[in-house]
């Protein structure tokens, strides 16, 4: 018996010293720490940009530790739903529209936006360079029906990048749930990374996030080359959205809006601007903070407005009023800009009663 | 942190969430599963069969089941243990319980029952007969746990559903290789992986070389 003994106490002692080194290492981990949870998109987190906002937020702030759960646009507001997450950072403005009208979200900020672009086989079968995006896909619509192999790859996975597609599909004309069935059509149903590998292998079409598609070509694993790129409407806006704690119980609110109030000041725009560009060539996002605060340059303003604004009461807000909770100062550019406005054509920006409509795209 | 640094700090993480799935999980599986192998009674095959069954649990699922049930708006919501090792650690023991039961029954029901029997015999209470038939069957009992601590710590869908790879917190070597190789850093994501075959091919050599030296000592 004395052996079984001591086997049991071996066995005890090892388990614990296990479970006390556990326990410790996440203690000072946490610990006299606040978590902030941010769930967020695949093509911000998988990027690295994160990251580096991360170690910049924790260097400025050191009693939060951010803790990013990396899922689809979907998940992403579904966690938040089941107050899992304290805010998001999200680029799906109808799915953003929808969480708000729900009152899951309030105090939506605009923080970076950049372009998806299409990307395809360096032979181009289907002649769709240099074409607008519209355009390429009729022509890659056509192309694939009148032959037999597969064409198009389509991530079919309800992300940010997958709701972009399916309203460009619309746009050509087609019913993605339609095209969706025909033999040219391959649907993934995976991430960027394992959709852009497949188009590689078997030659196919996609359309594809900026950063993904740089950082893949640059580590070499896809020879497929930028074929639409740019122009209005392969707009991509990313936007951060606290959860409201009025509905969602127990999210920690304040620390959620000191990180929006954080995201789109000037030294965290200026992380977001640069973020990949020493080692990839090329933008993977643009600071947006001062575009939509400045109404300027124009151009670039109009599509962010026209493509992820929220109308109200026939105005276009980056959160309408209705929708926004304490007073953290985000919005106070409005203000200007309605002197500045007003002087021009004595409008009023500010309406009171909460009729909205979701500004379908012009 | 240095490369090296996460490194570390990922793996210590690794075997502290899965080493404590097993633990739990031995706890629970290994009096049933002998509770099983030693005696007769009804619907025993039905049971047993659960539990074969059980041990294709699909990952995914288990944690989509799992986040459900931490969530915050969910029936243990208010334990906060979401996106936490401990929601990692409980969601790998359910996992790998089914694995630690199956192979148990069986290594007890396959000692021959003469040593039990010898035992009494010999004046040992049903204790002691008990103790005698799982010395006996220890290299079945030490597969049950290392192959559970095997299937914890290679699994990828209950970490991720249930810790959510937060980096520092939750983020252990499975989780790692999947977003390294959605990354793109393919040579990052195979090197991960190469330290986690390597580690499971050490623990279980190891384990296997001190199984004879505890036998040889158990017997005396």
């Amino acid at each position: 018996m004395k052996k079984e003994r001591k086997v049991l106490l071996g066995v005890i002692a090892i388990v614990s010293i296990v479970l006390a080194s556990g326990i410790t290492l996440y203690l000072l981990q946490t610990h006299g720490r606040q978590q902030l949870t941010i769930s967020t998109t695949t093509s911000l987190y998988d990027t690295g940009l994160l990251d580096t906002l991360k170690e910049e937020y924790e260097n400025s702030h050191p009693e939060v530790t951010l803790a990013f759960i990396s899922a689809g646009t979907g998940i992403a507001i579904t966690h938040a739903m089941n107050g899992d997450a304290d805010l998001i950072l999200v680029h799906s403005p109808s799915q953003e529209y929808d969480f708000m009208n729900a009152s899951y979200g309030v105090n939506r900020k605009i923080f970076a936006y950049n372009f998806f672009i299409i990307v395809g086989p360096t032979e181009d079968p289907a002649g769709i360079e240099g074409l607008g995006p519209i355009a390429a896909l009729q022509r890659v619509c056509e192309y694939g029906r009148n032959q037999s192999g597969q064409v198009w790859v389509s991530r079919d996975d309800n992300s940010g990048t997958n709701t972009k597609e399916k309203g460009l599909w619309s746009e050509a004309g087609y019913d993605y749930d339609v095209i969706k069935n025909e033999a040219w059509f391959v649907s993934s149903g995976s991430g960027m990374g394992t959709t852009l590998n497949m188009a590689n292998e078997l030659q196919l079409y996609t359309l594809s996030d900026i950063g993904t598609f740089l950082k893949y070509s640059a580590e070499g694993l896809i020879e497929l080359e930028g074929l639409v790129q740019a122009g209005e409407s392969l707009l991509n806006v990313y936007s951060a959205i606290a959860v409201n704690s009025t509905k969602v119980q127990g999210v920690k609110f304040d620390l959620a809006m000191e990180f929006i109030q954080w995201i789109v000041n000037e030294e965290a725009q200026s992380i977001i601007e640069n973020y990949g560009v020493e080692d990839l060539g090329s933008h993977l996002f643009y600071a947006a903070a001062q575009i939509v605060e400045t109404s300027s340059p124009p151009d670039i303003y109009g599509w962010i407005r026209n493509y992820a604004f929220f109308k109200s009461q026939g105005q276009f807000y980056e959160c309408p009023p209705e929708w926004r909770v304490g007073n953290y100062d985000l919005y106070s550019y409005e203000a200007l800009l309605a002197t500045n406005l007003q002087f021009r054509h004595s409008a009023t920006l500010f309406p009171s009663t909460s009729s909205i409509q979701h500004l379908k795209r012009v | 942190m240095s490369l090296i640094g996460d490194l570390v700090e990922i793996t210590l993480r690794s075997l502290f969430v899965s080493g404590m799935a097993a633990a739990l999980a031995t706890a629970i599986g290994l009096p049933i599963g002998m509770f099983m192998g030693l005696k007769k009674f009804r619907a025993q095959h039905v049971l047993k069969g659960i539990f074969n069954g059980l041990m294709a649990m699909p990952t995914v699922a288990l944690g989509l089941v799992l986040y459900l049930v931490f969530s915050r708006s969910g029936p243990l919501g208010i334990f906060e243990l979401l996106y936490t090792p401990w929601a990692m650690v409980i969601g790998q023991s359910i996992l790998i319980l089914p694995i630690v039961i199956s192979l148990t029954t069986e290594t007890i029901e396959h000692v021959d029952p003469k040593i039990r029997e010898l035992a009494l015999t010999l004046g040992a209470d049903e204790k002691a007969a008990g103790a005698a038939v799982l010395r006996e069957s220890f290299g079945g009992i030490l597969l049950a746990v290392s192959a559970g601590f095997s299937r914890a710590i290679s699994e990828l869908g209950v970490a991720l559903m249930l810790g959510g790879n937060i980096i520092g917190i939750t983020r252990v070597l499975t989780t790692a290789i999947a977003l390294e190789t959605t990354r793109g850093e393919i040579a990052l994501g195979l090197g991960l992986a190469t330290v986690l075959l390597s580690l499971m091919l050490i623990i279980n050599m190891t384990l296997r070389v001190a199984e004879k030296r505890v036998r040889w000592w158990l017997w005396e």
